[in-house]
């Protein structure tokens, strides 16, 4: 049975200026799987997470997300989406003014009408739960770099979302890192039932935990699961999934022939 | 490519956007300032940032003018045989221009920049829109909070300035150049009015706190988010806030009379 859709892109068209970043893109993410976008640099991948989010607005088409048309609304309708939506941004976006404690109570705060202890309960189960239990008063620039993409998600399901953008979770990370961050989002996924999307470049990682996989290519997108997507006829989709890069693509590094030094030497 | 006289429209186009992006980002701002919740902690915090913070370069500055001013009021002055109305000179000087506008300029380069700098820090590492992704308005949380704290902490930076401007007169007019300090005092308290001088100064003073806020706040807010366009954005509040300040004096005292 194919899941329903909980985010949609239907003729989706995005630029910036003059640069055309993808024309008619139309994909879905289903609801309560964890679904990955692989591509290119500059292929829109973070884009099309910014588009979920109503940062940024298509050029044309609709982006649908649990069911309401974020494209066209204003910025006090966008809030209500959003309150459905955790996100993690690749910096993290922690408030650097703010210790940790204080960066995952602030929605809270802002949201509900809990109480100091309970919002303390609260912050400390999260913070537990993302492995990070000793880092309440420290300031974002204190902790490294996997603890602030530990602290980020979990700020972003602070407020219980029932939808997870995740901006390059395991970029920067080493093994042990990624593979705890990786742990974190199957079981927010998994055990939490929030469906999840997220943009990669891990390919390892991407294998190992997604349901739903979608590439995004120079002229269009392939989607599948990843069993189907190893099976995918495209070059280039083997190429993103772990073989031999495409032709286009450059040669072996001993091929390439450098040019010349220009004449200066330390 | 664009001719003289293209250029020139083009320009006056651009003016009239960013006047009118200001304008709407004011309305923001001042929706967001009476809106519940009321962020008091936030705005004592910035009070704090902007106001305390300032206090010993308001109060070095006031000194200073205020002792250089009295110089070159009694060397003037005893010329004619008038240095009895030193008083009247520095405190004139400093009530209805110097205090008001030096603070705003002094206010301009140390609080507004850091204003700018610190909100353009927070649109270039996406904190800003890390808010709006939990549902929260930066306009709200972040940027009313230090628009109204420059508002309210200008007048009080420039009646800081002024007091301190009048003690550096006294101690070059009376101490060391010999006035009397009995005649410095009255000519001081008889020349001063309080509707035309002090509120007058009062009134400049918030002008130009609402000018250098919003100023500061909008050009962080709408920086190009990159190092480059945080030093950007920077720069451009202190050089339009200035600018802003100084062209505001003139209108403030030709309609107030000051």
């Amino acid at each position: 049975m194919t899941a329903a859709a909980h985010v949609a892109f239907s003729n989706v068209r995005m630029g910036f200026g003059a640069r055309e970043v993808f024309r008619s893109v139309s994909c879905r993410f289903p609801a309560g799987r964890l679904s990955v976008i692989l591509g290119g640099s500059g292929s829109g991948k973070s884009t099309m997470l910014r588009l979920i989010g109503g940062l940024l607005q298509p050029l044309e088409g609709a982006v649908t997300v649990d069911g309401t048309d974020v494209t066209a609304l204003p910025e006090r309708r966008l809030y209500d989406v959003r309150r459905k939506l955790g996100m993690m941004f690749q910096g993290g976006a922690l408030l650097d003014s703010l210790t940790v404690f204080d960066n995952l109570a602030l929605p809270l705060r802002e949201h509900s009408s809990l109480g100091e202890p309970e919002i303390a309960d609260l912050v400390h189960r999260r913070l537990g739960a993302v492995g990070l239990s000793d880092v309440d008063d420290l300031l974002p620039g204190q902790l490294s770099g996997g603890m602030v993409k530990r602290v980020a998600v979990a700020r972003a399901i602070m407020m219980e979302p029932v939808i997870l953008l995740c901006d390059e979770p395991f970029s920067g990370l080493d093994p042990i890192s990624a593979r705890r961050i990786e742990r974190l989002l199957v079981g927010i996924n998994r055990d939490l039932g929030i469906t999840v999307v997220l943009v990669s470049h891990a390919i390892a990682s991407t294998l190992r935990i997604a349901d739903h996989v979608l590439i995004l290519l120079p002229d269009g997108i392939v989607e599948g699961s990843p069993a189907d997507l190893k099976d995918h006829p495209d070059p280039r989709v083997a190429a993103f999934l772990g073989e031999e890069p495409p032709d286009e693509a450059g040669g072996p590094v001993a091929d390439v022939e450098m040019p010349p030094a220009a004449g200066t030497r330390w | 490519m664009r001719g003289p006289i293209q250029e020139v429209g083009w320009r006056s186009l651009r003016v009239v956007e960013a006047l009118g992006a200001l304008g709407a980002f004011a309305l923001q701002v001042g929706g967001a300032t009476f809106r519940p919740p009321l962020r008091v902690g936030h705005f004592v915090t910035e009070i704090y940032k902007l106001g305390v913070l300032s206090l010993v370069v308001i109060c070095v500055c006031g000194l200073a003018v205020g002792m250089v001013l009295s110089l070159q009021g009694y060397n003037t002055l005893v010329r004619f045989g008038a240095e009895e109305s030193l008083g009247a000179v520095v405190g004139l000087s400093l009530v209805r221009e110097l205090g008001p506008v030096l603070t705003a300029l002094l206010a301009t380069g140390r609080a507004g920049s850091a204003t700018a700098a610190e909100i353009g820090t927070m649109v270039a590492t996406e904190q800003l829109d890390g808010l709006r992704m939990m549902s929260i308005d930066p306009i709200d949380l972040v940027v009313a909070p230090k628009a109204l704290a420059m508002i309210v902490v200008m007048p009080l930076l420039s009646a800081l300035f002024i007091v301190t401007g009048l003690a550096g007169g006294y101690l070059v007019g009376v101490e060391l150049m010999g006035v009397d300090g009995g005649n410095y005092a009255t000519s001081l308290q008889s020349s001063v009015d309080f509707y035309d001088d002090i509120l007058g100064s009062l009134v400049k003073a918030v002008v130009f706190g609402m000018l250098v806020g919003l100023i500061a706040t909008h050009r962080g807010y709408t920086c190009v988010p990159t190092s480059a366009g945080v030093s950007a954005a920077t720069t451009s509040t202190v050089v339009v806030g200035s600018v802003s300040v100084l062209v505001s004096d003139y209108f403030i005292t030709a309609l107030w009379g000051v």
